[in-house]
């Protein structure tokens, strides 16, 4: 589904990325680990037409650039790490918007758009939600109404920076759990991860990158080795294997 | 499968019935205030029988003399008019560039016009020596709003895309800042024509006539038109400029369309009637407070509400302390400021 090849982003004089070229199937959840700055977050905005690249960058077999800004946006739901959420929108408003990129230039949704949207807030029990305002949402509320949002672009692919941070232990399991049954509709995810024990748990497989460049990449088993975590990390980590699960605990000293 | 009771809430917040009837019962009030008051009294059942007289086929008699009807065709009926596209053409100016910079202090002279036309008019009365009725005034002052905003607009284009709202808000300050040093330097060089200017600057309908009508009209009438198809994606906005361009949405272009859009009509309001304060921001905030902040919402009755504010404004200018007239920036200040300090209290229990 997505076919990336040699993509090289430069922000003024600095390679945020250099020559990334990776494969993510239809279906399949990848996650980009590696620590910071190494370009995770600039792969996932140049894919969607937010970075200027080099490069190929290919959805469904076609060149990115070749598909114009609202096409790209049926395509590809984007979630910032950070979204913006205007206190005062109610959750449809809000939700409503993900129907931009479905709607003519100066269209208002109509009747099938409501209901796309009635059905993302179903799948994501946001139903008695729907007048409220997001400034009276919680955190994993708020994080479902985003997720919510993207669903409503009817989009392939799901692109999730950090979906877990600022979400308690429990809230970050449901939203992963959440996107995992999303898949079920025929969904190719891509995001980027810093808990590398839930990255290990819920990706299929795992992209490691450091400065830029792939390092690493594979099953969470292959990847997530001390070894290859102390070196691009410099974290000093034990690694626990229990079955299938892969635990990354940190270690002192 | 989703129920029709859930299909319907999902909605967007439009404008409500009785929001409706109260902006368009407030506009027609105003407007009819606005024609029955002042130095020759006419009730407002007189004034709506020549108004039918007007019109063909009726055959209605209008019951005023031939001097009455001069005084309400001729004189009120133009300032009134003229009051009621400057306003909404000031507050649903406003209502766009907050939207567009996701600022709620931003005004419609946030990029410049203000200053620019203020150069003109200054130029035009310490160099042209023409009078506040002349039709080369607001011309001048057309052109040298348009002109500030094109300046503001290259140089925070200049700074790059990255930041592309705050480098033009920056790029408006710098502007405004410039043209007016220029001004004040003008008008000092000057001092017979300060009067002139002073007044212009200070705003008014005094003198208003139906060629100042015709010559703001089309402008506003495109502008406002523009704002208001473009309400939904002004929300758009609301989610930012990253996160909108994700959606599809040409975040550049848009801003470019809303400010031109925006500006022309504002340029146009400023130049027959100077400089009028405060309705762009208050008025468009009112509608947040008490009816909803989608600009579903606000970029309509913003258009309504500042149409009537300023016929209202307009109407105590010229009578509070007749037959002399109060600069009408002091009255929307005077009487805005109290009650808008009224609605942001309230609006805490409202909500």
């Amino acid at each position: 589904m997505i076919e990336l090849r040699d993509l090289a982003v430069r922000f003024d004089r600095t390679d945020a990325v250099r020559g990334v070229s990776l494969d993510v199937a239809a279906d399949e959840w990848v996650m980009l680990i590696g620590p910071n700055g190494a370009g995770k977050t600039s792969i996932l905005r140049a894919l969607c037409g937010l970075l200027p690249f080099d490069g190929e960058a290919r959805l469904g077999g076609r060149d990115v650039r070749s598909l114009g800004r609202r096409e790209l946006a049926r395509s590809i739901a984007f979630v910032p790490q950070n979204p913006v959420t205007p206190a005062e929108l109610t959750v449809a408003e809000y939700v409503l918007l993900g129907r931009t990129p479905h709607l003519g230039y100066l269209g208002i949704e109509g009747r099938s758009d409501r209901r796309t949207v009635a059905r993302a807030l179903e799948r994501l029990d946001l139903l008695p939600f729907a007048e409220r305002s997001l400034g009276s949402l919680s955190g994993g509320e708020l994080q479902r109404a985003v997720l919510a949002r993207a669903l409503a672009q009817e989009a392939h692919v799901l692109l999730l920076d950090e979906p877990t941070t600022s979400l308690d232990l429990g809230r970050q399991q449901q939203a992963l759990e959440l996107v995992d049954s999303l898949r079920g509709d025929g969904l190719t995810v891509l995001c980027t991860m810093h808990d590398l024990t839930l990255a290990g748990q819920y990706a299929d497989r795992l992209v490691l990158l450091d400065r830029g460049s792939v390092v690493a990449e594979g099953e969470p088993g292959e990847v997530l080795s001390p070894k290859l975590l102390a070196s691009h990390y410099g974290a000093s980590v034990r690694v626990v294997r229990d079955g299938d699960d892969v635990f990354v605990l940190p270690r002192r000293g | 499968m989703v129920t029709a009771s859930a299909d319907a809430t999902v909605r967007a917040r439009g404008i409500s019935r009785p929001w409706r009837l109260i902006a368009a019962a407030f506009l027609l009030g105003a407007l009819l205030v606005g024609l029955g008051v002042g130095p020759v009294g006419m009730g407002v059942g007189r004034i709506a029988q020549s108004a039918l007289s007007h019109l063909p086929f009726l055959h209605v008699h209008s019951p005023l003399s031939s001097v009455e009807e001069a005084v309400l065709w001729q004189i009120r009926a133009p300032r009134v008019v003229l009051a009621a596209i400057v306003g909404g053409m000031l507050a649903i100016a406003g209502s766009a560039y907050q939207g567009v910079f996701r600022n709620p202090l931003a005004d419609p002279y946030l990029l410049g016009v203000a200053a620019g036309s203020g150069l003109g008019a200054t130029l035009a009365i310490a160099y042209g020596h023409v009078g506040r009725s002349g039709q080369l005034l607001p011309l001048c002052a057309f052109i040298g709003g348009l002109a500030a905003v094109a300046a503001t607009y290259v140089l925070g284009r200049s700074a790059g895309p990255a930041r592309a709202a705050a480098s033009l808000v920056l790029a408006g300050v710098t502007v405004t800042l410039f043209l007016t040093a220029i001004q004040t330097f003008v008008q000092q060089q000057h001092t017979n024509t300060l009067r002139d200017v002073y007044s212009w600057l200070l705003g008014g309908f005094s003198t208003a006539g139906w060629s100042q009508v015709a010559v703001a009209a089309p402008y506003v009438a495109v502008s406002a038109g523009a704002i208001v198809l473009h309400r939904r994606l002004l929300d758009v906005f609301s989610v930012g400029d990253e996160e909108a361009a994700s959606l599809g949405v040409d975040v550049e272009r848009l801003r470019l369309v809303l400010v031109v859009a925006a500006t022309a009509g504002t340029a146009a309001a400023v130049a027959v009637s100077g400089l009028i304060a405060f309705v762009g921001i208050i008025v468009p905030h009112t509608i947040r407070l008490l009816v909803s902040t989608s600009y579903r919402a606000v970029v309509p009755l913003s258009l309504v509400v500042g149409a009537g504010f300023l016929v209202l404004a307009d109407v105590l200018a010229r009578t509070v302390v007749s037959p002399a007239e109060l600069p009408i920036g002091v009255v929307t200040a005077f009487f805005g400021a109290p009650f808008f300090a009224v609605v942001l209290r309230s609006s805490r229990t409202m909500r």
